[in-house]
């Protein structure tokens, strides 16, 4: 095998990352202007706009703060700047990101304004960009690196090649040490009982099964339609030529491979705590959403098959895109990181393929930027589980 | 090898998929089988395009069509060898 340290700059706690951001993180839906405004005024800042943030409650409020603090916590993250409409919740994601060890200061805007708290966060912004600017890539290897997957505008050709590109990687990059994560809960709906077998423990098959069903029973069945209103599958995946859910599901879980086990369900943005191995983590399947969940848990690089041309990015994680599909490939070449179209010609087979993919992996992880970093992807799209009050 | 036309994922599957442009009517296509790697042949009886399924066998209304080896559905219609298997004569048990 082939080289398999990258460089990548390791973090107060110790965990490694593969970007430098500095973020500027509204607590709620009023305080984007001013983070945007901070953005503005001070090179290298990023501020994440979302919808959300006041008046939601329980569940769904542990939720928005977990996506946040994680979010903060990714060590993709050098530093961060929180900026909330009142100065208590605005504490509560400081103090959760402030464990990490890294710099982060908050800032309310009732009481001060707007315009002074852009003032005052610009100035902080200023110097946390010049602290983040000063560190240092240095080497790390495959066992500190954590890796999501999740696919989108899926087609047959994802079932036949792309995802199975990524399981070679993650059975490959399993026994290296490495931690790796999946999701999308209602797209394993006809796999489900095959994608137990390959919990680690009965216990962990049982876990994952009962958040499958509660997903059923709690967001499916009180809504459902025929064919889930052509969201599952999507018209881009029945363009594509899947007809079911069951069909796609299969297609799906190849990206876990032959031998990986999972270890561990995890809540939404729950960040692993069971030490290297694979995850299951129960999310949407919307592209977006799940991606920004999983960033929060504390992923840093992120495998996206697609079919069609699913063009998602992610502020936090750099998506790396691959496609089997050649009329993708030849239609949509901007958006694609790693074409495996030769499979389905019998030019390569998966091992070589998967090899290509830690290639393209560890590049991306030394600085190179994907396609969707490129074209300024940076979709953050927070989940919801209910109404606010 | 030659390119393949279609290809299958598991040998007991009753549908393969279409990987080449441009299928139409009465075109011989030639399949790979990825678990056994054997070669197969179908006539496609209707144009297929890249990506969508052709049935490897007659396939009754009623019937499960099997993909990956597992159960992807049913047909709400006949199906004849070498025809378009798809959301017009294929639905989820599910949903």
């Amino acid at each position: 095998m082939a080289e398999r340290n990258f460089l990548g700059f390791r973090r107060e706690n110790g965990r490694v990352g593969v970007r430098n951001h500095v973020v500027i993180l509204p607590l709620d839906d009023l305080s984007n202007a001013a983070c945007e405004k901070v953005a503005n005024n001070i090179e290298g800042c990023l501020s994440l706009p979302h919808h959300y943030g006041r008046l939601q409650f329980g569940e769904d409020l542990e939720l928005h703060f977990r996506t946040l603090i994680g979010t903060g916590c990714n060590p993709n993250v050098a530093a961060v700047i929180v900026i909330g409409i009142e100065p208590g919740w605005t504490g509560r994601v400081v103090e959760g990101i402030a464990k990490t060890g890294k710099p982060v200061e908050g800032f309310a805007i009732e009481g001060h304004g707007e315009i002074k708290v852009v003032a005052d966060a610009s100035r902080r912004a200023k110097e946390f960009v010049q602290q983040a600017s000063e560190l240092q890539r240095e080497p790390c290897g495959l066992n500190e690196l954590w890796v999501s997957t999740k696919c989108g505008e899926s087609d047959t050709t994802s079932g036949l090649a792309s995802c199975p590109t990524v399981g070679n990687f993650i059975d490959k990059v399993d026994v290296l040490g490495a931690t790796t994560c999946f999701g999308e809960t209602s797209e394993l709906t006809g796999a489900e009982q095959v994608c137990a077998t390959r919990a680690a423990t009965p216990e962990v098959a049982e876990k994952f099964l009962n958040t499958w069903q509660a997903y059923m029973d709690e967001v499916i069945e009180p809504h459902k339609t025929s064919d889930l209103s052509e969201s599952q599958p999507t018209k881009g995946n029945i363009a594509g030529g899947l007809t079911t859910i069951e069909e796609k599901a299969f297609g799906n879980l190849q990206k876990i491979g032959k031998s990986a086990k999972f270890i561990d369900v995890l809540e939404p943005a729950e960040a692993p705590e069971k030490g290297p191995g694979l995850y299951f983590m129960d999310t949407s399947s919307a592209a977006a959403e799940c991606v920004t969940l999983q960033a929060a848990a504390g992923f840093v690089v992120h495998l996206f098959p697609t079919g069609q041309g699913n063009i998602i990015g992610n502020p936090i994680e750099p998506v790396i895109k691959l496609t089997a599909n050649p009329k993708t490939v030849r239609e949509m070449g901007e958006h694609v990181d790693l074409d495996c179209s030769g499979i389905l010609r019998g030019e390569m087979d998966l091992d070589q393929a998967g090899e290509a993919l830690i290639d393209i992996t560890l590049r991306t992880c030394n600085g190179r930027l994907t396609a969707a970093e490129t074209l300024k992807h940076r979709e953050f799209v927070m989940t919801k589980l209910y109404r606010s009050a | 090898m030659a390119a393949p036309h279609f290809i299958v994922h598991d040998a007991v599957d009753t549908v393969g998929v279409v990987v080449v442009e441009d299928v139409k009517a009465g075109d011989d296509l030639e399949g790979w089988v990825m678990e056994t790697d054997e070669r197969i042949k179908v006539a496609a009886k209707a144009p297929i395009p890249l990506g969508h399924k052709v049935a490897l066998a007659d396939i009754a209304e009623g019937d499960t069509i099997i993909k990956y080896g597992h159960d992807i559905g049913r047909a709400v219609a006949g199906i004849e060898k070498g025809g378009h298997a798809h959301v017009q004569n294929v639905k989820t048990k599910k949903w």
